[in-house]
């Protein structure tokens, strides 16, 4: 299999020889991509194994506390199972090492096209990274350190007691007596971007100071930021890769596999009326899109964050752009802004979003993932996930004034209590459709708008639907009180289900 | 109507640019010296012009041409953006991809608008003495993580007697505001401190135990600017800094912030042991201030109503009690005394009843008082940010002015102006002003008094037009000098002005120059260091 240019492709025939020498770790960055030739069907293999892999870990992250001895244990039985490396042992591994990198290189190909795509991909990387990182022996570590060129020196005694009361205070988890047996080591702010940003280690003048236990969130951070420049490269040199016409279906469905549609497709554009809208919001509308509707009503107004998330998601749900700059203006010109300031200031980015400005970008609507993960909330701001971004106490009001049973709510609140924030909007669609499980696992507003309009509207379509998807309603009987245990065995069979279809595409060809 | 309608901007402008805009140090500032190739051909700047025009993507072959392209079209107003991979006026020429943000100083941006939960006086961009202090305590608290406190000035009894005292500003016993500002640090200090090495016992407030002054980020050259209507900005110009990551400047946005959470969530400061230092070196900031902008200003414990927004942020074992009390006590000041002694109680150590540690007392001053950044500002590499000494044309309506100005023009209430006493704020027109650190910014103990139009027009007019450069001088040298941060301009009466471009720079006869002298005095100071590391680098070439 070739991946690359003619550069590539000279030095495979010098490495064919004594492959073995490029994996001199059972773990590795993936700098460099592989030069050997393989078949399609191994290729195929090899993509559809670690999608499987990287479903897994997403499930398990959802369900299971990282690190924990359950998502330990499952995950390596998966790694097992698929023929990944799992464990730091002996040296023939070598055909699950060549695996390893060959699998990650075809998922970045395929993952690397949209920000969406990357920021899954790179996620469930990470947590794989990490999981096997800390599986290592320490000598393992510090040699992997080593040859990623990690290392770094520690402080000396003197500066660890002077500064021992600060450290000490920085460091959540270690008492005086583990501050004084750990090492620390004065590593750059760029080096350990996810612990000063969480404040986790001490900072001064410009360094963190890291303890030994800490050292993975240094090695991860590293890692990210070069998978990350590696993804967007990747897709600068897409179109090259694509113009192979064996590959680009191939990859495409690769990719479509995880996410399902990014709802930027509008078949249903010009179908709402700005007339429905209300209505709408209180049906069909999850959450977060109704707290955001509710709040513009009120104040006739949104901050930006709350624009574009909103205002994405009703593009999704088939919005004009013209009915966009009419539903907005309208709303804006009952407060303190101006029809003039509203032309001048507002619908610029309106039309932006709807790809008519600037570099025209035509911008899909915001994923859980992305409203979860990113921009969250500030002063003033309605946006973000409420399941996330809410105080309980007044997500538990909201609940009461939306009429959801009480027993519903401590259901939703236990959910969001253990940081499973989609599951917590999934039973919440439940609870407002009155179905006992939707059988499909919710990961976009515009899903959950889709799939209420599909129920309300009942009928055929319905009923076509049910046919299709399998008996999710038969099986909900049998499943009286859903849990948080529970739902990620659901999530899972659609996760399998979907890699059958997979599975099914690639021996179709 | 006002003077300062938009309207009158084109005839404005064109002086601004011609005689006061301080293009030299500007030049010098964005250049950094010339180390890296092409940096300032390689960089961004954007113009808003009239009717709200607005061009990206300029950028110019050098100081001069960016000076002349100034005065021909007279932007209302310059945003600075980005060095890119490629010249930003050719970017079209380039492949997509290519054209790419590569460095920029990091940014801070405080909004007065994002304190509308926290504010009783004032709501949105208006601003008034009270609330200025906001602004004050965010620029002292970033500006500690930044570059830290001198050792010698921290430890230094806070005893100073105020200067100019003002009688708009609130300030109560506790109120620090601005004597240690009124000491200029000697050049160097800051370094002295750090290789001192050891940390001193220093005096510090009840909340912190002998915590050693010091700087988090270790930055160097950082300029605070007046935003021009209702915040600060902060330019961080270190070399490392000005290639960091969209990442780690979200980072450092994050790891300076501590309120957090938007219309649904009421508390939003959230503090669990153990401490860090970071933290307790805040609080040890917002705490000078708290009682004089907090309980006396705002009195947020003054009514029934605005004592339970407070009580919602106390555990719920403590707020009942508390509720009880409160009406028996006499004000905010003996109220908090009251709520602050409860959570003390629970953090003593081994004390009796002593459950988890909770430290209300602290997420509530965090919660009114602590900066609350933008992080979308700061985080993209590519985002524009106004720059200093960019007029800011306030878009029409709202132009009232104020009664005792030098241009003696009737005040005139317009939409959405503060209270009384804040008369500066309702120029319609400002240049954004300066200070290096917060030392002007604590200085001027009402909200800035940037000098507007006519301040600056009017000296500027009557010093061409005597063109008696050397003897007035002196003189500006004089103000410029001692510092005065507050605008003293505007004394002398008007007259016509020939459009000609005079030497010496005429900014220096204006309410401008204090300014324009801090500015150039950072400008300064980069050079220095420029030149100490590259005599570093040559020495250590030389041992080798």
């Amino acid at each position: 299999m070739e991946f690359s240019s003619g550069r590539a492709r000279l030095k495979q025939g010098r490495l064919a020889g004594d492959r073995r020498e490029l994996y001199p770790h059972s773990l590795q960055f993936y700098l460099e991509p592989p030069t050997e030739s393989i078949s399609l069907v191994e290729f195929e293999s090899f993509a559809i194994d670690r999608l499987k892999l990287l479903k897994v870990v997403e499930n398990l992250g959802v369900s299971h506390v990282r690190g924990s001895d359950t998502y330990k244990t499952k995950l390596e039985s998966e790694l097992r199972k698929l023929k990944f490396p799992y464990k730091a042992l002996a040296e023939d591994d070598y055909e699950a090492r060549r695996k390893d990198h060959i699998s990650h290189f075809i998922l970045r190909l395929a993952y690397c096209q949209s920000e969406e795509l990357r920021r899954w991909f790179l996620q469930q990387e990470m947590d794989l990274l990490r999981y096997r990182f800390n599986e290592l022996t320490d000598g393992l570590r510090q040699k992997f350190l080593e040859h990623v060129n990690l290392s770094f020196e520690a402080i000396s005694e003197d500066l660890k007691s002077e500064l021992a009361n600060e450290l000490c205070a920085s460091t959540p988890g270690l008492g005086m007596i583990k501050v004084k047996e750990q090492m620390f080591y004065k590593v750059g702010l760029a080096d350990a971007v996810d612990l000063f940003r969480a404040r986790r280690v001490f900072i001064k003048d410009g360094f963190a100071y890291v303890p030994l236990k800490e050292i993975d969130a240094i090695v991860l951070n590293n890692y990210r930021t070069k998978l990350s420049k590696a993804l967007a490269l990747t897709a600068r040199s897409l179109p090259s890769v694509q113009s192979d016409e064996r590959l680009q279906p191939l990859l495409n469905h690769l990719s479509h596999s995880y996410v399902g549609p990014d709802y930027s497709v509008q078949k249903n554009t010009g179908k709402i009326s700005l007339e429905q809208i209300d209505a709408l919001s209180v049906k069909s509308y999850p959450l977060c899109m109704r707290q955001l509707h509710k709040a513009l009503r009120d104040n006739h107004h949104l901050r930006h964050g709350g624009r574009m998330q909103y205002g994405l998601f009703l593009k999704g749900i088939g919005l004009t752009l013209e009915q966009a700059l009419e539903f907005w203006k309208k709303e804006f010109i009952r407060g303190k802004v101006d029809a003039d300031k509203f032309d001048k200031g507002y619908a610029y980015s309106i039309r932006h979003s709807y790809g008519k400005e600037g570099k025209r970008t035509d911008y899909t609507p915001y994923s859980c993932m992305k409203i979860i993960m990113s921009n969250p909330p500030s002063q003033g701001d309605y946006h973000g996930c409420p399941f996330r971004h809410s105080d309980p106490e007044l997500l538990k009001q909201k609940l009461q004034s939306y009429k959801i049973p009480p027993s519903g709510i401590t259901q939703i609140l236990e959910l969001v209590k253990g940081m499973h924030y989609q599951l917590a909007c999934q039973k919440y669609f439940e609870l407002t459709h009155d179905v006992d499980d939707i059988g499909f696992s919710l990961n976009h507003p515009n899903q959950y708008f889709a799939e209420s309009q599909r129920l309300l509207s009942g009928g055929r379509e319905l009923k076509k639907e049910l046919s299709n998807s399998g008996n999710s309603q038969q099986k909900s009987n049998s499943q009286e009180s859903m849990n948080s245990s529970s739902t990620p065995t659901s999530s899972n069979t659609t996760a399998d289900a979907e890699l059958e279809g997979l599975e099914a595409y690639f021996t179709e060809d | 109507m006002a003077p300062f309608e938009p309207a009158a901007l084109p005839e404005l402008l064109p002086v601004f640019y011609r005689r006061l805009f301080p293009h030299g140090p500007y030049g010098r500032w964005l250049g950094y010296g010339g180390v890296v190739k092409n940096y300032f051909q390689l960089r961004e700047f954007s113009f808003t012009l009239r009717d709200d025009i607005y061009v990206r993507f300029q950028s110019f072959g050098s100081p001069q041409e960016l000076e002349r392209e100034l005065q021909r079209i007279n932007p209302y107003k310059i945003d600075i953006g980005a060095v890119y991979s490629h010249r930003p006026n050719q970017h079209n020429t380039v492949h997509l991809g290519a054209f790419q943000p590569q460095e920029k100083e990091l940014v801070f941006d405080i909004d007065m608008t994002d304190y509308d939960d926290v504010r009783t006086c004032c709501s949105s961009a208006e601003i008034c003495s009270k609330c200025w202090t906001l602004m004050t305590i965010a620029v002292r608290v970033i500006d500690r993580a930044l570059v830290g406190e001198g050792l010698g000035d921290a430890a230094r009894p806070r005893s100073a007697p105020q200067q100019r005292p003002d009688p708009h500003h609130h300030r109560g016993k506790g109120g620090a505001g601005g004597e240690r500002g009124m000491r200029r640090r000697p050049a160097g200090s800051r370094r002295g401190a750090r290789l001192g090495g050891t940390p001193q016992p220093v005096p510090t407030p009840s909340c912190s135990p002998a915590v050693a002054p010091a700087e988090d980020l270790g930055v160097r050259h950082r300029l605070w600017v007046y935003s021009g209507r209702r915040g600060v900005h902060c330019w961080v110009c270190d070399d490392a800094v000005r290639k960091w990551s969209p990442a780690l400047r979200a980072a450092a946005v994050e790891y300076l912030t501590l309120v957090k959470g938007g219309a649904e969530t009421v508390k939003k400061v959230n503090i669990s042991e153990p401490v860090h230092p970071f933290i307790r070196r805040s609080v040890s900031v917002v705490e000078k201030y708290f009682e004089a902008y907090a309980l006396v200003g705002q009195d947020i414990l003054g009514t029934p109503e605005s004592w339970d927004k407070v009580l919602a942020l106390v555990p719920e074992d403590i707020r009942e009690p508390l509720r009880g009390e409160f009406p028996k006590k006499r004000d905010s000041v003996q109220r908090w005394e009251l709520l602050k002694g409860r959570m003390e109680r629970t953090r003593r150590p081994g004390g009796p009843g002593r459950g988890t540690a909770c430290y209300a007392d602290w997420e509530i001053m965090l919660q009114y008082c602590f900066p609350r950044l933008d992080i979308n500002v700061s985080k993209g590499v590519g985002h524009l940010l106004k720059s200093p000494f960019s007029v800011h044309p306030k878009t029409g309506g709202s132009g009232g002015l104020w009664g005792q100005h030098p241009t003696g023009h009737p005040p005139t209430a317009g939409r959405g102006t503060p209270g009384r006493d804040s008369p500066l704020l309702q120029v319609a027109f400002r240049c954004r002003w300066i200070c290096r650190g917060w030392t002007s910014l604590t200085r001027s103990p009402s909200p800035p008094s940037a000098p507007c139009a006519t301040s600056w027009m009017r000296p500027a007019t009557t010093g061409s037009r005597r063109r008696a450069g050397r003897r007035s001088r002196s003189g500006v040298h004089g103000v410029s000098e001692d510092g005065d941060g507050t605008g003293t301009g505007g004394v002398v009466p008007a007259a016509p002005l020939p459009l000609s471009s005079p030497t010496p720079p005429d900014y220096k006869k204006t309410s401008l120059a204090p300014y324009v002298r801090v500015f150039e005095q950072f400008v300064e100071e980069m050079e220095r260091a420029r030149r100490g590391e590259l005599l570093r680098r040559s020495d250590l070439q030389g041992d080798f």
